[in-house]
């Protein structure tokens, strides 16, 4: 019924393209696990393939897998230290697959995984039973005092704790609706500046020069996304070292 | 999140009448007769009907993702990083060692060079007095040669010398002999030669 081309919501629709329906479940293969599909293979191809060498001296695709797999673990040691690096795989997994969805949701017709709460949500409670999991798994019961902070005065220990547990309660939401949302307003807003070139240069010739200015602002905003979505991915996951970090040392 | 449930439905009627695609502000009115027509008629990313497709597909794409990166991409790159790691250590070793023995060869080529320049040194200061001492004992033989020239030459001359003076007394004899003989008569060599004794030893 909507004008596909100037529909900014459009673009998150989610359409079925293989019926499937297990135990009264709807679980079809759409565009959204099409997408998913696709980023887990470009991934890796780029990591397997790209490294496949194993060369001494990097060519192009090894440069680039080594450069992620570098930058993330820096990211993991610094922040949660040299132990944090057994939690390699999942933050790797996790920048990887948040990385390249962001990026694929900027080519023209692709479908954006990440813009759905449902999958951001899924990723942060992923990243929060992780935590919790280890963290009791590791320290017992010692993993409570990250809600008593050390050398708080007795009589405000009962307020600190409860904006602590609030604040631990609030990171999975925070998580996941940040990312969630920087994608989706991203790209409605670069959708209706781009349809407003649409509407306007079906205007006549005032029309043309008119959407001259919002052209120039999708062709920047563009640029703005990019780095968003290399940006939220890098937050998502220095979040997950930081929450991790937790996890191993709590009580600091 | 409720700003996105409000933005969503505030958008959502703004699209469906959006002939022109303009304002999004300006179709409320219209909304409800088009949600039930539309698919869903929610926003698409709160639209619960599809999270267990999305659940379940994401479930097995990460897992997948997971055991990929830790069975093997992890694994690869990591090894790859070592083995630069280890092969530049190596080589650092290696260039440490070689660096060494360019110390050490520089180290014997300039002992050998001084040893050889001593000996060169010795060598010639040997010469230089063997060849000193050989003219030494040349020039001494020489000396000696020419001293005993000397010493038969100066005896020679004395010989020669005695000779002369005693012949100038056997001719001042005979010339006195042969004087007298003119001017007075005939004398006796005896008597001459003690006139000249006695004129040469008064003469003295």
């Amino acid at each position: 019924m909507a004008d596909v081309r100037t529909d900014p919501i459009h673009q998150f629709g989610i359409q079925k393209l293989v019926d499937i329906n297990i135990d009264g479940y709807d679980v079809s293969f759409t565009n959204s696990s099409l997408f998913m599909v696709l980023v887990l293979a470009a991934i890796a191809l780029l990591l397997l393939w790209g490294s496949s060498s194993r060369a001494v001296v990097p060519g192009r695709a090894q440069t680039v897998a080594e450069l992620s797999y570098e930058f993330v673990a820096n990211t993991l040691r610094t922040t949660a230290g040299e132990s944090g690096m057994r939690f390699m795989p999942l933050v790797f997994s996790l920048f990887m697959f948040v990385l390249t969805a962001n990026i694929f949701g900027m080519v023209p017709y692709f479908f954006t995984v990440t813009s759905h709460i449902i999958v951001t949500a899924a990723l942060a409670l992923l990243v929060i039973f992780t935590v919790t999991i280890y963290g009791f798994y590791k320290n017992g019961t010692h993993f409570l005092k990250l809600f008593v902070p050390s050398g708080v005065p007795a009589a405000i220990v009962p307020l600190v704790t409860l904006i602590e547990i609030i604040s631990f309660l609030s990171r999975p939401l925070s998580l996941s609706v940040r990312l969630f949302a920087n994608m989706l307003a991203g790209h409605i807003t670069l959708k209706v500046f781009a349809g407003f070139v649409v509407t306007l240069t079906g205007l006549g010739a005032f029309g043309f020069l008119g959407a001259l200015l919002p052209l120039i602002m999708v062709v920047a905003l563009t640029a703005l996304e990019f780095l968003v979505a290399f940006l939220q991915a890098y937050v998502f996951t220095i979040l997950t070292c930081m929450y991790l970090n937790d996890a191993l040392h709590p009580g600091h | 999140m409720s700003w996105f449930i409000s933005q969503a439905n505030a958008q959502e009627p703004a699209i469906v009448p959006a002939e022109d695609g303009h304002a999004p502000t300006d179709a409320v009115g219209t909304t409800v007769a088009h949600e039930g027509g539309e698919h869903g008629g929610t926003f698409p990313p709160f639209d619960p009907s599809t999270f267990p497709s999305q659940l379940f597909w994401l479930a097995i794409v990460f897992i997948a993702l997971y055991v990929l990166m830790a069975k093997k991409v992890i694994p690869q790159i990591a090894g790859i990083l070592e083995a630069r790691a280890a092969k530049i250590a190596a080589d650092l070793v290696e260039a440490e060692k070689a660096k060494a023995d360019t110390d050490a060869s520089i180290a014997s080529y300039e002992a050998s060079l001084a040893a050889a320049r001593n000996k060169a040194n010795a060598i010639a200061h040997e010469t230089r007095s063997k060849v000193a001492h050989e003219i030494d004992g040349r020039r001494h033989a020489a000396e000696a040669q020419l001293a005993a020239k000397l010493t038969d030459t100066e005896k020679h001359i004395a010989d020669v010398k005695r000779i002369a003076l005693e012949h100038v007394s056997t001719i001042a004899t005979e010339t006195t002999e042969s004087v007298v003989e003119a001017l007075v008569g005939k004398v006796s060599r005896d008597e001459a030669a003690a006139a000249v004794a006695a004129v040469s030893a008064s003469k003295h």
